[in-house]
């Protein structure tokens, strides 16, 4: 916990439009992205944003399908808070913070259609692939939830998978590999508010002192796919749409730390 | 749910499939006061969502570690039956109704003056007797209303709607059958009187004007909603005035 004098100072820069690491109201920290560093994941990432360290692994299974998708691959996505990352987290099953996480960052890949799942069937309604993307927060230094999802966007284009054949119902697994089938790229971008003022990127000072979150997922296009209000305060109207527009800009910038075409 | 999925969602005269106009909300209806056991309670019928809420305290927090030194601890629990759909759910809380309860209680606690009763807990149960698309924003709206049943001092009832996308066009609280085969949903919290989004989510797909323009449907819904709340308050005390006030007995309330 900051102290209340830091947290006084906090909100009386923002006030005057800065931040007590000297950046500006829509600035990110800065950003550090590492693929494929774990061998045994069929792809994985890792994002530093400032101090905060987030870890995406990503492994297939066969699966069945969803009874109403039959022709689709399943994606799954969880975050665990490791008690390593941060003294509030603690050991035990998911709460609702980890679970909040891993289903925003699973709503950005969903809505935006960034997987290919048409492509991971193997049998129509009977056999497909399930993509288990799992978020692993290694330090907690605030705004998990664009951290997590810039990793996880990362490991899936860092994602091989294998080639295989089926023969008479059975996958036989071939030699070679080819990259996971992405086709959008989503970006999260979370504000938090101080009374009037809107503030890119919170670091983990700033959200013990913001009113609320808003976290818009922008897809490649620049069409919203995905919005989570969080925390205890409000926003008006006004501020909602402000922060669409911001989210919008900065989206694009993210975006090219990941996305090399 | 697996209803069968009709070909049109909308008719070449924009009328949706039960009937409606776009910015038109199903037909809603709440009774106060219906559970005899709690302090506070509410009963939402909004097209076929049919869902309970009920307020228990301020009353003393339990575990007592997790009371809060300068104001009230506001749990909620937002839990569906396992009849409440097609399919039968299990009773167990999966990780949507987790994220809900978490998203619920945040858009109520601002109107809150939990400041009053310090190291005591409010808590809040919503169940979901059946489920027809938007029942979070049917359970916000029937949770700040048996907050006020249970005569907890907040800022304002909390209103909730959503906007979504159905086949081109926006439209206002969508169905289940609308938000499976549309292309976008955005539940909508807010608080009139201080023109407070306390509560906002979307998933799908929305333009930056498709977004502004959802936003202020949403919220128009949000102030019909909030007449129907206070109509609902008007006429559980208006009768109640007679009598001793609070908590009498009504025939409704030996129900569960």
């Amino acid at each position: 916990m900051a102290s209340k004098v830091r947290q006084k100072r906090i909100a009386q820069l923002i006030s005057h439009e800065k931040r007590l690491d000297g950046r500006e109201l829509t600035d990110y920290r800065e950003v550090q992205l590492e693929t494929g560093l774990i061998e045994r994941a069929e792809g994985s990432a890792r994002v530093r944003l400032g101090k905060t360290e987030v870890l995406v692994g990503v492994k297939f299974e066969m699966g069945e399908p969803f009874p109403d998708t039959p022709n689709e691959g399943v994606l799954t996505v969880n975050a665990e808070l490791v008690p390593l990352a941060s003294p509030t987290f603690e050991p035990g099953p998911p709460d609702e913070r980890s679970i909040e996480l891993a289903r925003v960052v699973d709503r950005g890949i969903r809505e935006s259609k960034a997987i290919a799942t048409d492509e991971l069937v193997i049998e129509p309604g009977k056999k497909v692939f399930v993509v288990f993307v799992d978020v692993y927060v290694l330090n907690h230094d605030g705004n998990l939830i664009d951290a997590s999802s810039l990793a996880a966007l990362a490991a899936l284009l860092n994602t091989k998978m294998f080639n295989y054949e089926v023969k008479e119902g059975e996958v036989k697994i071939k030699p070679g590999y080819k990259p996971l089938p992405i086709r959008n790229y989503p970006i999260a971008v979370t504000l938090a508010k101080f009374n009037d003022k809107l503030v890119v990127d919170p670091g983990l000072d700033e959200e013990e002192v913001m009113d609320a979150r808003l976290t818009i997922t922008v897809e490649k296009d620049g069409k919203i796919c995905a919005i989570q209000k969080g925390g205890y305060g409000h926003f008006t109207a006004e501020q909602v749409v402000e922060a669409s527009k911001i989210a919008r800009q900065k989206s694009e910038e993210q975006r090219k730390l990941v996305v090399k075409e | 749910m697996s209803q069968k999925k009709p070909e049109k969602l909308i008719d070449e005269n924009d009328i949706r499939l039960d009937g409606r106009k776009f910015n038109e909300m199903r037909p809603t209806k709440i009774e106060v006061g219906i559970l005899a056991n709690a302090d506070g309670s509410a009963y939402i019928e909004q097209g076929k969502n049919k869902i309970l809420a009920a307020v228990y305290g301020p009353r003393e927090t339990h575990p007592k570690h997790l009371a809060l030194p300068d104001r009230a601890l506001l749990r909620s629990r937002y839990h569906m039956a396992p009849f409440s759909v097609q399919e039968r759910k299990s009773p167990a809380p999966s990780r949507r109704e987790l994220e809900l309860s978490k998203v619920i209680r945040e858009s109520l606690e601002p109107s809150i003056f939990t400041e009053y009763y310090p190291r005591t807990s409010i808590d809040l149960f919503i169940e979901v007797l059946q489920a027809d698309g938007g029942t979070r924003c049917a359970g916000i709206t029937v949770a700040s209303v048996a907050l006020a049943d249970a005569g907890i001092p907040m800022r304002d009832l909390i209103s909730a709607c959503a906007a979504g996308k159905v086949e081109g066009r926006l439209v206002l609280d969508l169905t289940d059958v609308e938000d499976k085969a549309g292309e976008a949903d955005m539940p909508l919290a807010y608080q009139p009187s201080a023109n407070a989004i306390t509560l906002l989510q979307m998933d799908g797909m929305l333009t930056g004007e498709e977004f502004e323009q959802a936003v202020n449907l949403a919220m128009e819904g949000c102030k019909q909603v909030s007449q129907i709340q206070k109509d609902a308050l008007r006429a559980k005390y208006t009768v109640a005035k007679e009598g001793e006030g609070e908590k009498e007995e009504t025939e409704e309330g030996e129900e569960e």
